[in-house]
């Protein structure tokens, strides 16, 4: 997706854009010294010190996720696929994040880990953390290669610079506010980006409902694909279009158990990416707020994300004409709807804070990718298997060298990015590969004492194994490599990988354990529900809090509102 | 650079540290700045049409200066405030 190798259409960005944009980039790299500032030790470096208030880390829990593939990806699929859209966020995202908050987040936080690899071993041993830290490193490298070259994609686009200039002087102003002030920067740069996205998507939006005679007016002019009347297009259930599953029970079941259950939960409560940002919250109760605060917004968000998309397709021209099969293109796919939107409305000025915005999104994701592979790489991988019992001041240096690695390896697989049309939907894919047996081990262990060591690892490898084996199974998950014995293809494809994942991942852990010893439950103090004093899940304070600060109360209220949210655009 | 007041049982707390609202607010409100002036004093018909007859460069920089004000106004009435006592003993 994205492809920027011919000149298909720029943005006409004029001196003022250009100064709005530079604005932007002297205040991220102004941030990064300012960060720098308050970095002291290796915590302060990879964890912030454990010092942000829970709404810097909720807001910058969705912003790292808010990159390339959620604004350009998630407007491109409401551009062709409508309301069915919103189900990556209220049913993808915001249940798992609440969860995250509620019931996972106890653990991580206060088992004092710094991070998700680090759970692993200390309650499966290394068997399981080796597998979960390199192969963990090895996808973050990868999709930080895509984040960087799809930002470099843009910046030739917008400003018609060459792509490895692009590419180059993109990976540079992410590596200096990194390699400067550590996660601190990272995060505070995540939540700038956050408004400015919604100061340059907000009135976007506005415009575009009201150029096509409001919401009634998408009502009227939406058209199905290749231009047939399509009611699908207004209802999110049974989204038979997005899941490709023909049967609506059992798209509704892909939906559900797929999507909603094993590959959002996968992501969003195993992915260190986001966790390390919630474990960088000042206190138990910050962390588990952090999640449950960012649910808000990412309720919302759709709004300006996906109606721009469904707008795209009835007003602009060559978008339209893709969607109904006929017409001039002007080579656009639906990757260019939220671009084209802002050609066509956005006044010189305007046009100059959305392109900041769109820059800084895909530079958080880069920025993200790299300061969780940093973390990693420094505890996970350098500190327990190569150099043991260094002064923390090393550790530093090593994150701060794995920085400027990691950016340097990024251009390259950014490189290798470029020579694959499709490669994102794979990663897609690979994700629901690594995440979903992932969330399967670390769901099952913390919840069943007498899981083994073994049990650990054997019940990750099968589980990948069989998402493997079904993508290999399905017509197009891996391309013209599948096999195509089972009729399933696009999202429904990898859902069912998932699912498989999970399934099997679940499987393969018990009967592991009913042949191995499990582990002496003294080691286990913390790090599963049985075995951890209820005190220590809870934070002292939280019953001292009022309401719209208690997570739980909080994650409550969000429920409710998705369910209505469903309810309202089923 | 300590604020350790000794005849105090509260935990000592610092006032200050790096804020990222007044980053937010200053940002969002230069550019508010820049969008509303372009508003008024650059907005030409073509733009107007592009926009559907809204003036977009300046209700979007009245909104973003509105935004700015509010976070500085947050920023002021909730400072940031670091307790001392949980510090490990280090200065920047």
């Amino acid at each position: 997706m994205l492809q920027a190798s011919d000149d298909t259409f720029r943005l006409n960005a004029d001196f003022f854009d250009y100064s709005i944009v530079a604005i932007y980039f002297i205040v991220v790299i102004g941030i990064g010294l300012l960060a720098r500032r308050q970095v002291s030790s290796s915590i302060d470096f990879f964890l912030s010190g454990r010092s942000l208030p829970a709404w810097v880390t909720g807001l910058a829990f969705i912003s790292a996720n808010l990159g390339a593939v959620e604004i350009m990806g998630m407007s491109a699929n409401g551009a062709q696929f409508g309301v069915a859209t919103f189900h990556y966020f209220w049913i993808g995202a915001v249940p798992a994040m609440l969860f995250l908050g509620v019931v996972m987040m106890p653990f991580y936080y206060g088992s004092g880990v710094r991070s998700v690899p680090e759970f692993m071993r200390r309650r499966f041993g290394t068997g399981a953390h080796l597998v979960n830290a390199i192969s963990f490193a090895i996808a973050q490298l990868l999709i930080a290669g895509i984040n960087l070259y799809l930002l470099a994609t843009i910046v030739n686009r917008l400003l018609g610079w060459a792509l490895w200039v692009s590419l180059i002087a993109a990976a540079i102003v992410v590596l200096s506010y990194i390699t400067l002030g550590g996660l601190s920067a990272a995060i505070y740069n995540e939540v700038l980006q956050f408004f400015v996205i919604v100061a340059a998507l907000l009135p976007l939006t506005i415009i575009a409902l009201h150029k096509v005679g409001g919401w009634q007016g998408i009502k009227d002019k939406v058209v199905g694909v290749g231009g047939t009347p399509n009611s699908e297009q207004l209802s999110s259930w049974p989204g038979t279009d997005l899941t490709g599953i023909d049967n609506p029970v059992l798209s509704v079941i892909g939906l559900v158990f797929g999507l909603g259950f094993v590959l959002s939960f996968g992501y969003w409560t195993t992915n260190f990416v986001e966790v390390q940002r919630a474990m960088a919250s000042d206190s138990l109760s910050s962390a588990r707020r952090a999640p449950i605060i960012g649910a808000f917004p990412k309720m919302f968000i759709p709004f300006i994300v996906i109606i721009p998309g469904m707008a795209a397709a009835i007003i602009v021209p060559e978008i339209a004409n893709y969607k109904s099969g006929s017409g001039d293109t002007g080579g656009a796919t639906y990757n260019d709807a939220i671009l084209l939107l802002m050609r066509d409305l956005l006044p010189n000025g305007m046009l100059g804070v959305a392109i900041a915005g769109l820059l800084a999104s895909f530079m958080a994701g880069m920025a993200a990718n790299i300061s969780a592979f940093n973390t990693v790489f420094s505890y996970d991988i350098w500190q327990q298997y190569v150099k043991k019992d260094k002064p923390d001041g090393y550790y530093t240096l090593v994150g701060r060298i794995a920085t400027i690695a990691a950016t340097v390896i990024a251009i390259g697989t950014a490189f290798f990015a470029s020579n694959y049309d499709n490669l994102m939907n794979y990663l897609q894919t690979l994700f629901g590969f690594f995440n979903a047996p992932l969330f399967a081990t670390f769901i099952l262990g913390m919840f069943w004492k007498r899981m083994s060591a073994s049990a650990g690892w054997t019940g990750l490898v099968a589980g990948t194994a069989a998402a493997v084996a079904v993508a290999f199974l399905s017509e197009d998950a891996f391309g013209s490599a599948s096999l195509g014995v089972i009729g399933l293809s696009g999202q429904g494809a990898s859902f069912v990988a998932a699912g498989a994942a999970f399934v099997v991942d679940i499987v393969v852990s018990v009967v592991v354990t009913m042949f191995t010893r499990p582990r002496a439950e003294k080691e286990l103090a913390g790090l599963v529900y049985s075995l951890t004093p209820k005190e220590s899940l809870v934070d002292p304070e939280e019953k001292s809090l009022p309401w719209f600060q208690s997570p739980t109360k909080l994650a409550g209220i969000g429920l409710a509102i998705v369910i209505v949210l469903n309810v309202l655009f089923r | 650079m300590s604020t350790q007041h000794p005849n105090d049982d509260e935990p000592v707390k610092k006032v200050g540290g790096f804020d990222i609202r007044f980053v937010i607010g200053g940002l969002i409100g230069v550019y508010g700045v820049i969008l509303t002036l372009l508003g008024i004093f650059n907005a030409s018909e073509e733009e107007l049409a592009r926009g559907d007859g809204f003036n977009v460069n300046l209700w979007s920089g009245i909104g973003m200066i509105v935004a700015a004000a509010a976070f500085v106004a947050w920023a002021r009435w909730r400072p940031l405030v670091v307790p001392v006592k949980d510090l490990p003993d280090h200065d920047d």
